[in-house]
């Protein structure tokens, strides 16, 4: 009668099978240190986003608007003159209009091949680090419920797309002045705009979009124009870890420059 | 020359159990783990099982764990340690132990046979196959493959959990399905045989979690990850996940591209 307190037979590198070692790994490097990062700047980017995306306020300071808070496409969102108003929700929805519209690179990023590398180590520790045994007992990857929604990633690609579109018109609205003339400068228009260049490139290296401009086609020779397009989805996707980091990095800062602006930590400075 | 003596700790044993033995072993300039080995075993403990072949990198046969990382020892030269450093050198942690460095990697074999050979085309006689250079590069790179063995030593999905060996092929078979559909003249399709959605259903592609480890330790630096697995799993999203696509091959618009 089994009584819950035999041993548990070994398996891993732990198998009977296998070379009687007894520690985890052997290791003698420091592998923890790149999944310890990668999971600090994960949460703090959880963290800080957020935060901004639930406070609903301070997300606009002409000619800036905020990348988390843009489309706004609910009813209480700040008025933006020539700015990214788009009243398809109504008045019904009563919390912060960033949630709407954040889900969409959220699930983008969620989804993305990088970042499930990076929080599969950083979080789960499905693996730590290579050759160094996980402490889960079963593992079905994402074979399965909830993990085999990871191949939505293509879907979540397609609405990445409008969402830069939409980021790419804020930038150009950055080449306004405070009183919204044309043709002005200032430090926010070249965070906006490194931000978009940062933004595209992370959206073009995805991986989903390298296969679908030519990388799902067996005869490149059949399809030049394709083949191009996937060399060139190719050059990025090599810069694809790089590209996710700084976008990151860029977007957050983009936002937190429209919110020193807005509470009036300090004024824009002008170039021109 | 630079001559001095490095601590090595080896595992020695069988299937009925083993242990790591400290030795002190000559170094000299310009050698590589392998040859540390075999000083060992020349000088020292000439029963020492040790599987080489080219001494080259390019048979594959040296596969070992450093250190705790999957290498070829042919490949890890000695002046990447420090001379005070104590070097550990393990068999394979993923596959069944037969005696000190060698392992039965014939799990491999296995997988390999499972894997549906190269479909000719019909109307093609041997010898009579006609490929642009642009269309058989991509795969071509899986073909740099010495099947060490490495990947599947260190990918997690079977290195963790031996029950898993069934259902994953592991990604050097995985890639090599990859390589299949990739390739301009296989005619598996036409036969009724689905690549994409048999590397799912039958290969266990659904278990990488793309955690790059098998590209991390690949001596022939092939993109398996990027190149192969990835592309493998957008293909099998193409038939089992994309209805915009499934639609398109339904209404024949998207053979044979």
């Amino acid at each position: 009668m089994a009584t819950g307190t035999e041993p548990q037979p070994l398996t891993g590198v732990h198998d009977a099978s296998r070379a009687a070692i007894a520690p985890r790994h052997l290791r003698t490097d420091r592998w923890w240190l790149a999944p310890a990062v990668t999971a600090a700047g994960l949460l703090a980017f959880v963290v800080y986003s957020t935060w901004r995306a639930f406070v609903n306020d301070d997300y606009y300071a002409a000619p800036y608007v905020s990348p988390f808070y843009s489309p706004c496409v609910a009813d209480n969102c700040v008025p933006m003159r020539g700015g990214p108003n788009a009243d398809l929700i109504g008045s019904w929805w009563g919390l912060s209009p960033a949630l709407l519209i954040l889900i969409f690179p959220l699930a983008f990023r969620g989804t993305c091949y990088y970042y499930r590398k990076a929080y599969y180590r950083g979080f789960w520790a499905s693996p730590p680090a290579c050759a160094v045994a996980e402490p889960h007992k079963k593992y079905s990857g994402e074979t399965r419920f909830p993990l085999i929604i990871q191949n939505i990633h293509r879907y979540t690609f397609y609405f990445a797309l409008p969402v830069a579109a939409f980021l790419t018109y804020d930038a150009v609205l950055a080449y306004r002045d405070e009183h919204y003339r044309w043709g002005h400068m200032g430090l926010g228009t070249l965070v906006f705009t490194v931000n978009i260049v940062l933004i595209w490139a992370y959206t073009l290296s995805c991986h989903s979009c390298r296969h679908i401009v030519g990388g799902k086609l067996r005869h490149f020779s059949k399809h030049p124009v394709r083949y191009r397009l996937w060399g060139w989805a190719g050059k990025l996707n090599q810069h694809h870890m790089l590209l996710a980091w700084a976008s990151l990095i860029s977007v957050s800062l983009a936002d937190l420059y429209v919110y020193f602006l807005a509470t009036g930590a300090f004024d824009d400075p002008r170039f021109f | 020359m630079t001559t001095y003596d490095a601590s090595f700790r080896v595992w020695r044993g069988d299937t009925g159990g083993g242990a790591l033995e400290d030795f002190k072993v000559e170094v000299n300039e310009g050698e590589v783990v392998l040859d540390i080995i075999h000083r060992l075993q020349a000088t020292q403990v000439p029963d020492l099982a040790v599987r080489w072949n080219c001494k080259a990198g390019k048979c594959g046969s040296c596969s070992a764990e450093i250190n705790g990382r999957p290498r070829l020892m042919c490949m890890t030269r000695m002046s990447v340690f420090s001379h005070e450093e104590t070097i550990t050198v393990t068999p394979l942690r993923a596959f069944p132990v037969v005696r000190d460095l060698v392992t039965d990697v014939s799990f491999n074999y296995q997988k390999a046979r499972e894997v549906p050979a190269f479909v000719p085309p019909k109307g093609v006689a041997a010898g009579e196959y006609r490929m642009q250079q642009v269309d058989v590069e991509r795969s071509q790179e899986f073909r740099k493959c010495i099947e060490c063995f490495l990947c599947q030593d260190t990918c997690h999905v079977v290195r963790d959990h031996e029950e898993n060996k069934g259902a994953f092929a592991g990604p050097r078979f995985l890639m090599r399905i990859a390589e299949l559909d990739m390739h301009p003249l296989d005619a598996a399709d036409e036969t009724g045989l689905d690549r994409k959605r048999t590397a799912q259903d039958e290969h266990g592609l659904g278990y990488c979690n793309i955690t790059k480890c098998c590209t991390e330790v690949c001596p022939e630096h092939i993109k398996i990850t990027d190149n192969a697995l990835i592309p493998l799993k957008e293909r099998a999203v193409d038939r089992k996940y994309d209805p915009l696509v499934w639609l398109g091959n339904k209404i024949g618009r998207r053979s044979g591209s």
